[in-house]
């Protein structure tokens, strides 16, 4: 652009430069499209042939490795030992999330009563089971057993009316269960208590105006509305409890699929496969995990389009959902009206 | 006073702290009647209404509906609270309304209605049904009950509200600014309905902006500012006559 060009813009009146009375002519023809060469990336091309390359070279090193063992990865990795260990850790992670989220549920709901006594416990075992180790834990309650070989009843410091041989602690998977649960429902419990606090406080004004008691509201109005919230995050531990049951090694229980896979090279002097077999198995349970979760968080996530439930008749209109909108549409998770509760 | 009132409330007070937001209110609504509060914001209208239904807790003088005390049980010359039960039973009476409606958006407007004639009056499923359609089809919704709250508009999920609320069967109906949240050009269908409700002898408080509607439906206006009633009477002379300086200066912005 000259120098007198760019004056005479400056002394054009504002919304009437040159340029928008030139583009008035071709109001109705449509907008040329642009040509242009497009930016070129060519560190992106080079980082990622370098790599390639990398790779390319590391995967050739290993295969030809004799420490990785890569006959014994293939002997070990349906070896019926193996895959019953691994059920023994799907199992492990069941029982043990469904301690955590029960015991979860019932902190959150504690922290946020208006007893203070009931608030303390709960902050305290937070403060507790978030503040230290898992591992350090384990080994705890592994050790618990030595510490109190006996349950008692009576008054104490004077002959027990029962006792009972601590036979809980002595079983070494229900120890692990126990274990991973108390560790856990300290996560879950701040995850609930988030869901629960998410929820619009007009939801339980509403509820409450309505003459139901708190438990109806809950349990009908705001614990429904709260799962958008808390199940997402709650797939992603239990991906991570999978992985942290390898830590009952800690207490020792050595059934579950690393606790084996170890057993095996502890006697075959192959530790490298069986940590191959072991990461493997691990890997394919927390990959249909992930699948799952993908499609869990495409369902609750906020402000897209309502989850079809099958309540609605198939005629009515997929009406757009405003996105973002507070207390959109949700899954009417957890409200049968079936009978009377 | 021929009949006992509805609402009898004596110098009732309510503090937030050290923020006294009720100074003494004293007012008296008749059955049948329609009263409608009005006031700038923070003036304690909401607040006086959520201590009707003792969604607040009253803290000096008496508030009572239908002749019982709200939220405490008098023995003697002694007041005792009442437990979470006792008052959730008080509530069964009173219908409120809210600003922002409130309805429960994982549930379809039928299913907003039936909840709590169900879980509370212990109503089966089929004969809260009929009423909540009943009910849908008196606010002039009845081919809306399968829709989710997020698929209707503002005016149509109020009058959902009102019939929820009325599925209670209550004797007094509070309307928390029911039109305040709404576009312009849906305050005329919530209004009629609440006429209509009016009509056909619901006690009703109203607190609102709607001067019109005031005028119109309301047989007692009540001026609140700064937590006390600042002026009460027939809305035609309060709306055409005040007396008091602070309600000539508030009508004077609102008019």
């Amino acid at each position: 652009m000259s120098e007198r060009e760019s004056d005479r813009m400056i002394e054009a009146e504002p919304g009437r430069t040159p340029r928008a009375g030139r583009g008035r002519d071709a109001d109705n023809a449509p907008p040329e499209a642009i040509v242009a060469i497009p930016l070129r990336h060519p560190w992106r091309i080079l980082i990622a042939v370098v790599l390639v390359l990398g790779l390319a070279v590391f995967v050739l090193d290993a295969a030809q490795r004799s420490d990785f063992g890569w006959p014994d990865v293939g002997k070990y990795i349906f070896d019926r030992r193996i895959s019953q260990a691994a059920w023994v850790t799907l199992w492990l992670t069941i029982y043990s999330m469904i301690g955590a989220i029960v015991l979860g549920l019932l902190l959150a709901i504690m922290r946020l009563s208006p007893n203070p006594v009931l608030k303390s416990i709960a902050w305290l075992y937070i403060w507790i089971f978030r503040g230290t180790p898992v591992y350090v834990q384990l080994v705890f309650w592994g050790i618990v057993s030595l510490i109190y070989p006996v349950f008692t009843l009576g008054i104490p410091f004077t002959e027990p009316w029962v006792t009972i041989p601590n036979e809980v602690f002595t079983n070494l998977f229900i120890t692990a269960v126990i274990g991973l649960s108390l560790n856990e429902a300290a996560y879950m419990s701040e995850i609930v208590r988030a869901g629960l606090l998410s929820v619009d406080e007009g939801q339980e004004e509403a509820s409450t105006a309505l003459a139901m008691s708190w438990g109806q509201t809950m349990r009908y109005v705001v614990v429904p509305q709260a799962m958008k919230i808390i199940i997402p995050p709650t797939g992603n531990e239990v991906i991570s409890m999978l992985k942290t049951t390898s830590l009952v090694a800690a207490i020792p229980l050595s059934i579950d699929l690393y606790g084996v896979s170890r057993g095996i090279s502890a006697v075959t002097f192959t530790p490298v496969p069986l940590l191959i077999v072991a990461s493997l198995w691990y890997l394919l349970f927390t990959s249909i995990l992930m699948v799952g979760q993908h499609f869990i968080e495409k369902r609750f996530s906020r402000g897209t389009g309502r989850v079809k439930t099958g309540k609605e008749p198939a005629g009515s209109a997929p009406a757009p959902t405003v996105p973002g909108e507070p207390g959109g549409p949700g899954a009417p998770l957890g409200t049968d009206f079936g009978g009377k509760g | 006073m021929t009949e006992a009132p509805m609402v009898l409330a004596e110098k009732v007070s309510k503090n937030f702290g050290s923020n006294r937001v009720l100074r003494g209110i004293s007012l008296e609504v008749d059955p049948g009647e329609v009263l409608c509060i009005v006031g700038p914001s923070g003036s304690g209208k909401s607040t006086f209404l959520r201590c009707i239904n003792h969604l607040e807790r009253v803290d000096g003088g008496r508030l009572s509906v239908d002749g019982q005390l709200v939220g405490y049980r008098q023995k003697g010359d002694k007041l005792y609270e009442l437990k979470l039960k006792e008052a959730a039973f008080q509530r069964q009476e009173i219908g409120m309304v809210f600003q922002r409606f409130n309805l429960f958006p994982h549930l379809t407007a039928i299913e907003n209605i039936i909840l709590a004639p169900m879980r509370v009056k212990g109503l089966s499923k089929a004969a809260a049904t009929a009423r909540a359609n009943e009910l849908l089809e008196r606010v002039g919704l009845g081919d809306k009950g399968d829709a989710y709250p997020a698929h209707l508009s503002g005016g149509q999920q109020q009058r959902v509200a009102i019939a929820r609320a009325l599925a209670m069967d209550p004797k007094l109906m509070l309307f928390d600014e029911p039109t305040s949240a709404l576009d312009p050009e849906l305050v005329g269908e919530v209004l009629d309905v609440m006429k209509e409700l009016a009509k056909s002898g619901m006690t009703m408080i109203v607190v609102t902006h709607e001067m019109g509607f005031a005028r119109e439906v309301a047989d007692t206006l009540v001026f609140m500012d700064d937590g006390v009633v600042v002026e009460a009477g027939p809305p035609r002379q309060i709306l055409s006559d005040p007396q008091h300086d602070r309600t000539r200066s508030f009508l004077s912005k609102v008019l």
